[in-house]
């Protein structure tokens, strides 16, 4: 059922409330893009996650309003270019923020279960779905999904900028349960952030004539950042 | 039963014996001790089975009521003023899927400036969005008009709001004639869903339509209000066989056959009116009532023949246009068009003023001299004072402040003395 | 259900927009040749029988392999698996060992008793095949399931040829070599030891023969010139391998000197050593890595105590004592003497310098071309005599058991061609797949998250090289490490990422799709992104224009 832009929790809670008056044991899944959970879905959702309703809700996160033709959100990384951050002046592309981090706003909450998942590790994905649904409450995945048109990448490229967001540490891949991390999804080839910016258009003027090198390293100790908070391990296959 | 009652806690009884499956709401005044009686009645475990669920806020409550009613559930809220104006866009959204939901607005009126008191601005300003609007002149309607509004939304799926005014029903004590609940369930059947999401039988709810059918969609959506003027009074005769209060649904007439002049409202100034009609009549002034208890949709045929003997009609309303001035007056031109019948607007009581009888038999009594357009009760003095000010300095600024250091700190007769 | 109007619709509805319209290039499923097979010089579907093997088929894993090489037990064994030494994943970490799951599968095809299948109907033909060496046996096998009646002579008393006179048992155990023979014999192959052919056109005339194939190996020692006192022993390599087959053990003394840089080199010293030798000294005029012999080879023999004196030659042999001369490379790579010299005792010299061939039984055929001691034959292994048919050592190619193994394939097909009228054609070779062709991501990945277990299948991915067999685990594991290079092995990672749901998975081994694969692609909906093919791991997938 698609109802609004920013309600797919509340209308999920809705199905949730109707089925357990009826008494049935239909499960509800709810999903919805970076907008319509971080920004203008973020209400309804931390109602649904202080409820703790019998919910799984899972945001596809290409960090724009792509639909619309590319305008920043609330997910939209530092200085990545996009429609209504343009990469001119003096601070080209999104600004640099606190970012709205939804999982680690989901872990507040201390609902049952969040993790993160990427398009690149659809086993990893298909796991943590079926962990999620083996668990009664609130439940939050928010799965990173490259977007070819508005980060101006090879459309053949898709699952492989996923893969080196989560291998740049750019991404963290993980599980929480009751506000608590439990399980990181390990670093197998550390890769500098730049090889997961270069093959992006959206963050072309980083690496124009003279390279951005101070940006490219606010943005690199980023993901240094999310390997020491969610205890990230290089391991050597 | 008779009872002694809070209008609130009545209609949260009569919302219980129509077995709502889900309750959600999120508290404004002066809704707020419908939805609390309700908490406590599903809390208690009188109500079963039924999820009572408090929300984050009105889009929230419209919305998780919008889930349940797409599941399949009897789904309710209520909400008022502000709360209304924020789950709007999710207003639209269960109207045009058809979802039955049932709403009560506790009228009032809508900020800035920030007032509690009633009037219909909130309502009003959703008469174009779908919903059937049903307007209760006393409590004991107000109940009667909840029972049958559910089974109104599900015989025409579409959502209904049950207009009562706040505090001025809301908050009143009455003595109401509660039905009971067998009356109820032999009346009103368990809710089948036109459409229900579910696993078994798999649909998409809310697709997108371009323009190749939006148009057609909507016209629909009209053709099943006008069927609804066929159901509403259907179902009021079958209410009112198995309640003995026999209503018509769409109006209510009072005095109206040798009527030469006669007022249209909606609401609870009906009962003032209608003590004002009872007074003038003594005095030979030729004066109805007629009530418009469905809004939406509107009773063209029925207003049209309620007015067509009358010389004169003033429209009373409880909102305001802003920029042309009467909204129910426009809707009664239109089922008077053509009749040698001057149609006069009157706007009372916007933000709580009181609507005094004084005043209305005055203003009845001197209808041939009023204005296309009178505001009840105006303090012209305020006004011209703002005005004058305005010339002086010509900036714009805060009008509602000027006014209240005008009016003074307190002591002002028509001032603020309403229930919180 | 009562649905409103345009609003509520089926389940599917959004199929109505085809986004196969947007596509500009279209994915294709192709099969691409592994290196492994691609090396192989039987010609062996090496990526196909691991793939069956690491779905524990090993029965089928065994007749994928048998369809080219009736002799995985010898295989396991003795081949020098230039598929490990082609295999892209050595690129990643180590090979695949190939080789120990090819004797995995040979040891439990010959404990499970499976039997070679021989379904061709009888073509009424008759194949006379000369030796019964690793070449000839190859030949008949694959006559005889294509349906023709074959008979083999052998100038010796046993079979195998330089399987049992050439290579030492302690690296094939005469049991599995016997049992791997018998499995020809019991298919339908007639055998006639110690019946040398002198003249094959008249054992052809004689037994009425339609062909023949000659396959008598290389197995005349050659011997060089050096200059010898009279109570000198010298002996060649191949004869001392071959008297290890004879009832008694050959004496060599307690120092022993091979002279030769080859497989048969380290063979000899190896087994003198094995003798009772104290000494064994490899005496090589070159350096280790122009030396013929395979790498494990060399390596084997020096954990085993024997020494290589490396730029060394020979130059004169007396009783108990020769004499070495150092020897230098010139700027070529080629030795050249440094007239320093140093005695060397030994007891003895055994001769490791290369085979001849025996080629008398053919010298005077019309059209044989014989030169440089081989024979000459075109690319359908025919002689210059019509009929007659050759391979293995005599003719001009690598010696290996392997490469003689493949000849008798490639022969057997060619004269099942000849015999049939309808020349035998090679199916086109597809494109290689090579390394940059592979996202190796998913394999590396596999221990993590996808097969835990095959970690440890890492950690012994080097056991051929102890020469243990493996057990079943491993060898499933092992094959599991395979990266199947450039065919398709049902990963179902097309089908995953495909962003439009328009990879169809067929039933399994319907091979319905695309070039016989388990997949289609729904063009209706395809919108040529190329994920798949970027996110096949074998490189089972290629993008071709939109026409």
């Amino acid at each position: 059922m698609h109802s609004l832009f920013g309600n797919a929790a509340a209308v999920a809670t809705g199905v949730f409330a109707a089925m357990r008056a009826k008494g049935r044991d239909t499960r509800v899944v709810a999903q919805a893009g970076d907008g319509g959970t971080v920004d203008i879905g973020l209400g309804p959702l931390s109602g649904m996650f202080e409820r703790n309703d019998d919910v799984l809700f899972i945001c596809y996160d290409n960090e724009a309003y792509m639909n619309t033709g590319v305008q920043r959100s609330g997910a939209t990384p530092p200085a990545a270019r996009t429609a209504t951050t343009q990469a001119v002046g003096e601070h080209p592309g999104n600004v640099f923020g606190q970012g709205k981090d939804l999982p680690r706003i989901a872990m507040a909450h201390e609902i049952p279960y969040v993790a993160t998942a990427t398009v690149a590790d659809l086993r990893d994905l298909e796991a943590k779905v079926e962990k999620a649904m083996a668990i009664r409450g609130a439940r939050y995945i928010h799965v990173l999904v490259p977007c070819p048109l508005g980060w101006g990448s090879a459309s053949k490229d898709t699952i492989l900028l996923a893969r080196l967001a989560q291998q740049s540490g750019l991404f963290p891949v993980f599980e929480a349960e009751f506000g608590e991390v439990t399980a990181v999804l390990p670093i197998r080839r550390r890769v500098p952030v730049t090889e997961y910016l270069q093959p992006q258009k959206r963050y072309a003027h980083l690496f124009g004539q003279t390279p951005d090198t101070e940006t490219i390293e606010r943005i690199q100790a980023q993901a240094d950042r999310n390997l020491s908070r969610y205890h990230i391990d290089e391991v050597e296959i | 039963m008779r009872k002694q009652i809070e209008g609130s806690a009545a209609v949260a009884q009569a919302v219980a014996l129509a077995r709502p499956e889900v309750i959600c709401a999120y508290p404004i005044s002066p809704q707020t001790h419908i939805v609390e009686a309700l908490s406590a009645i599903v809390k208690s475990g009188d109500l079963q089975p039924c999820e009572f669920v408090n929300v984050e806020s009105e889009f929230a409550a419209m919305s998780v009521a919008i889930g349940a009613s797409a599941a399949g559930a009897r789904a309710y809220t209520a909400t008022a003023s502000q709360g209304l104006l924020f789950m709007v866009e999710a207003v639209y959204n269960a109207s045009g899927l058809g979802l039955p939901i049932v709403m009560t607005v506790a009228n009032r009126a809508i900020g800035a400036p920030i007032n509690i008191w009633n009037d219909h601005s909130d309502s009003m300003s959703q008469r174009d969005s779908g919903w059937i609007q049903l307007y209760a002149e006393d409590n004991q309607e107000a109940v009667d008009l909840h029972i049958q509004a559910f089974k109104l939304a599900e015989t025409v799926s579409l959502p209904v709001m049950v207009c009562m005014d706040g505090f001025i029903l809301t908050h009143a004590v009455e003595e109401v004639e509660m039905p009971d609940q067998a009356t109820v369930d032999a009346f009103l059947p368990a809710f089948e869903p036109r459409q229900v999401l579910d696993p078994a039988e798999p649909v998409s709810i809310g697709a997108m339509v371009g323009p190749e059918a939006f148009m057609e969609v909507r016209y629909l959506a009209h053709r099943r209000q006008m069927e609804a003027l066929e159901v509403i009074p259907a179902i009021a005769a079958e209410y009112g066989a198995v309640t003995g209060r026999v209503r018509d649904g769409l109006i209510s007439r009072y005095r109206l056959d040798d009527a030469e002049i006669v007022v249209v409202a909606l609401g609870s100034v009906i009962g003032t009116l209608q003590d004002t009609v009872d007074a003038l009549r003594e005095q030979g002034v030729l004066v109805g009532v007629l009530g418009i208890t469905s809004f939406r949709p509107f009773p063209l045929e029925s207003v049209r023949d309620a007015l067509a003997g009358a010389r004169s009609v003033v429209v009373l309303e409880k909102a305001l246009a802003v920029g042309i001035g009467g909204i129910v007056a426009n809707n009664v031109r239109t089922a008077v068009a053509g009749l040698a019948i001057d149609v006069r607007t009157v706007i009372a009581g916007l933000g709580g003023r009181p609507i005094l009888g004084e005043s209305l038999a005055e203003m009845i009594r001197g209808v041939d001299d009023l204005d296309e357009l009178t505001f009840l009760d105006l303090r012209t003095e305020l006004v011209e004072r703002e005005l004058q000010r305005n010339r002086a300095t010509r900036r714009s600024g805060p009008t509602a402040e000027n006014l209240l250091r005008d009016v003074g700190a307190v002591g002002d007769p028509l001032s603020v003395r309403m229930p919180r | 259900m009562d649905k409103p109007f345009a609003i509520t619709l089926d389940a599917g509805s959004s199929l109505a927009n085809k986004t196969g319209s947007w596509r500009t290039e279209r994915p294709l499923y192709l099969n691409s040749l592994p290196p492994c097979n691609d090396a192989c010089p039987a010609g062996e579907n090496i990526q196909g029988w691991l793939y069956e093997a690491e779905e524990g088929q090993y029965q089928r894993a065994w007749q994928l392999l048998v369809a080219d090489n009736p002799f995985p037990a010898i295989m396991g064994r003795v081949c020098y698996h230039p598929c490990q030494t082609a295999c892209n994943r050595a690129q990643l970490d180590q090979p695949v060992g190939i080789n120990s799951v090819e004797r995995f599968l040979g040891d439990v095809a010959l404990q499970e008793g499976w039997q070679l299948p021989v379904e061709a109907v009888d073509s009424g033909k008759r194949v006379l095949v000369v030796g019964a060496g690793p070449s000839g046996l190859s030949a008949a096998y694959h006559l005889r399931r294509a349906g023709h009646h074959v008979v083999i002579h052998d100038a010796g008393p046993k079979s195998g040829g330089m399987m049992r006179f050439g290579i030492p048992s302690y690296r094939l155990p005469r049991d599995i070599l016997d049992a791997e023979i018998q499995r020809i014999l019991d298919a339908g192959v007639e055998l006639h030891l110690d019946s040398p052919v002198t003249d094959v056109m008249a054992a052809k005339a004689e037994g009425g023969f339609d062909a023949v194939f000659v396959a008598v190996g290389a197995q005349v020692g050659k011997r060089a010139y050096v200059p010898a006192g009279e109570s000198a022993k010298i002996l060649d390599a191949v004869s001392l391998l071959r008297d290890m087959e004879g009832q008694q053990a050959p004496r060599l003394g307690r120092r022993v000197v091979v002279y030769g840089g080859g497989n048969t080199a380290m063979d000899a010293a190896r087994t003198a050593k094995r003798l009772g030798a104290e000494e064994a000294i490899v005496v090589y005029r070159r350096t280790r890595d122009r030396m013929p012999a395979h790498d494990v080879e060399v390596q084997e023999a020096l954990e085993e105590g024997v020494l290589i004196r490396w730029l060394s030659t020979i130059k004169d042999v007396d009783a108990g004592s020769m004499t070495v001369e150092r020897m230098e490379l010139d700027d070529s790579g080629f030795p050249q003497p440094t007239g320093e010299f140093e005695e060397l005792e030994a007891d003895s010299l055994v001769l490791a310098l290369g085979q001849d061939t025996d080629l008398s039984l053919m010298q005077d055929v019309d059209g044989i071309e014989i030169s440089d001691g081989v024979v000459h034959v075109d690319e359908g292994m025919m002689t210059g005599a019509e009929g007659i048919f050759a391979g293995g050592d005599m003719v001009p190619s690598e010696r290996t058991v392997t490469v003689a193994v493949g000849h008798g394939k490639q022969a057997a097909r060619n004269i099942d061609g000849w015999l049939r009228g309808i020349p035998f054609e090679h199916a086109p070779r597809p494109p290689l797949a090579t390394f940059d062709r592979l996202n190796t991501w998913y394999y590396t990945d596999a221990p993590k998250t996808v097969r835990p277990t095959l970690d440890s299948a890492r950690r012994v991915s080097t056991f051929d090289e102890v020469k243990q067999g493996l057990d079943e685990q491993t060898a499933v594991y092992e094959a599991r490490r395979c990266l199947s290079c450039g065919n398709c092995f049902g990963c179902d990672n097309c089908f995953g990422v495909c962003p439009d749901n328009a990879v169809l998975k067929l039933p399994r081994g319907s091979a319905e799709g695309d070039n016989g694969r388990d997949y289609a692609f729904d063009l209706d909906y395809c919108k040529g992104c190329g994920i798949c093919v970027s996110e096949c791991p074998s490189g089972a997938i290629i993008m071709i224009p939109e026409a």
